[in-house]
């Protein structure tokens, strides 16, 4: 039989340490729900969406009952709703919008990815229509997730789409202005996303997905926090593999729901997402966990260094725990969603470039920063360019998720509550990028693109 | 299906009377059972067959986690394979 002493560092992780599941997303194609007609389109979506997901959240119920482990999410997404944009005549696509958050609330899911675009390289007409509609689309439904993905390491910059984005992000704050302007909290500009993820706001099917599949993020930050705490004054490489040991036990819970949930919807398993996600919640932090490797405050020097250690032993520990490992897969750093950047931010010591050099070494990007309301859309432009060259230049995905909130300056803070928590606005450098981000065109692919 | 049963708290008198009581009424059979002394905690970890049982997993779990209450303890019902996949490669 299993010894107390495991069974007692289970219950204590989940209990004391905030190990959940994060979420099970169900990846649905929506492929075959094409339709030149919007209003026929919308119903076919809706349709298979429910037909689809029907028993999704009460499985992950069931599970989450049978193995007394919380799954905090329970998420779909779907193919790129661009390539649905393509078939409808209609230019206005904002019903497709309205159809999967109908969907999504008769599931019970809370939130829908896939509201989006891949155009790393160019425009369809339907990519154009659905980019355009994005604002609205956000202001107009509750669940639904937006994601743009503007650039590869092989195909290089679309730096029309960024121009275009830029903009698009701008209308988004304006169009929910009363709410905080949380239309661009569900709002993600990629470089190199991945068809796989199962966090949201950028999850989506991706086209070379199957009909339906289960993906499975996991999390944990506050068990890797108090597992480099009980380890004490240990060098880094005894650090790095604490990290490891505890991200392989969290990935082995991800990998054994999936398995159940595959099992048990008889949907294919797709991949589990080794990531630390942090919540607002205290002791759920990924802040914390670099502060507790010895700095005093996340944002100091150190911090980029912490981080990369952190971000590789997560991945190490991770892939010999699942089958197939996908997504992310590492270290979030979202500013609202995490106390501890909350509280490094407010002290001063997190900046936003800080935050930038960060996410070179770390799975997402700038995620969930709110800048001033006056901010422009050329700059909003610049900031998506500078980080989506840094995924592209390191081959790994990087996003922005920023929000410019109407009507509010630096020391005033956006406050959404849940899982989404509030956020204080940063400062950002203000000189002006407009001519660079007029120039629009490609940015070519860097040189180590040339693989074959 | 396999489940542990474990109980963590102060030790006291007939816990394992009250816990067994309950799982023989509904034909779940014990099929091991370990105690100790962890953290200065008094931990209680049964091993039991719910293959047979006559109510429910949920009912189990929210009739177990009464009687935690009720005595000051906390008592978990989880599915064996929870344990396994974490702790054995």
């Amino acid at each position: 039989m299993l010894n107390s002493f495991d069974i007692l560092e289970t219950i204590k992780m989940i209990e004391e340490e905030h190990l959940d599941i994060r979420t099970v997303t169900m990846g649905i194609s929506l492929r075959d729900c094409c339709d030149s007609d919007i209003d026929r389109c919308a119903e076919k979506i809706y349709d298979k969406i429910c037909r689809s997901a029907k028993d999704l959240v009460s499985t992950a119920e069931t599970i989450e009952c049978e193995y007394g482990i919380p799954i905090i999410n329970k998420r779909v997404s779907v193919t790129p709703i661009s390539m649905l944009a393509d078939c409808v005549e209609s230019a206005d696509v904002t019903k497709l919008a309205k159809a999967l958050d109908k969907a999504a609330a008769t599931i019970g899911v809370n939130f829908i990815g896939g509201y989006g675009a891949l155009v790393h390289k160019g425009f369809t007409r339907g990519d154009t229509n659905l980019i355009d509609s994005i604002p609205e689309a956000l202001a107009i439904t509750n669940n639904v997730c937006s994601s743009v993905n503007v650039a590869t390491t092989r195909a290089g910059i679309n730096m029309d789409a960024v121009a275009r984005m830029g903009k698009i992000v701008k209308e988004a704050a304006h169009l929910t202005a009363d709410r905080d302007s949380i239309g661009c909290a569900k709002l993600v500009v990629f470089s190199n996303a991945t068809e796989d993820n199962p966090f949201m706001a950028g999850a989506f099917h991706g086209v070379g997905e199957g009909e339906c599949v289960i993906n499975v993020g996991v999390s944990g930050p506050g068990v890797v926090q108090k597992a480099i705490r009980r380890a004490g004054d240990c060098d880094l490489a005894d650090l790095a593999e604490i990290v490891k040991r505890t991200a392989f036990k969290i990935t082995r819970m991800g990998q054994l729901v999936a398995r159940e949930a595959s099992r048990r919807l008889n949907v294919p398993f797709g991949i589990v997402d080794l990531s630390l996600a942090p919540t607002p919640a205290i002791g759920d932090s990924v802040a914390h966990i670099l502060e507790e490797m010895g700095l005093e405050q996340v944002g100091a020097h150190g911090t980029t260094a912490a981080l990369a250690l952190l971000n590789d032993a997560v991945k190490k520990g991770g892939v010999m725990a699942s089958a197939h490992v996908g997504g992310l897969s590492g270290a979030f750093i979202p500013v609202s969603e995490d106390a501890g950047m909350i509280d490094a931010v407010r002290a001063g010591s997190l900046s936003f470039d800080k935050l930038e050099a960060m996410t070179a070494v770390c799975s997402v990007g700038l995620d969930m920063i709110a800048i001033p309301g006056d901010t422009t859309a050329d700059v909003i432009s610049a900031i998506i360019a500078d980080e989506i060259s840094i995924g592209v230049v390191n081959n790994k995905t990087t996003a922005v998720r920023v929000i410019p909130a109407v009507g509010k300056g630096v020391g005033d803070e956006v406050n959404y509550g849940g899982l989404l928590g509030s956020a204080p606005v940063m400062n950002i450098n203000t000189k002006s990028p407009a001519k660079f981000i007029a120039r629009a065109g490609r940015i070519p692919a860097p040189i180590h693109s040339q693989k074959n | 299906m396999r489940t542990i049963i474990s109980v963590i708290g102060k030790d006291a008198v007939g816990i394992i009377a009250k816990i067994s009581a309950i799982l023989s009424s509904h034909k779940i059979n014990v099929l091991d059972i370990t105690q100790s002394v962890l953290d200065d905690m008094f931990v209680m970890v049964m091993l039991a067959d719910i293959s047979q049982s006559l109510v429910d997993f949920p009912s189990l779990v929210s009739e177990l986690d009464s009687l935690g209450n009720e005595l000051g303890l906390k008592i978990h019902t989880m599915h064996e394979d929870v344990f396994n996949s974490m702790h054995r490669i």
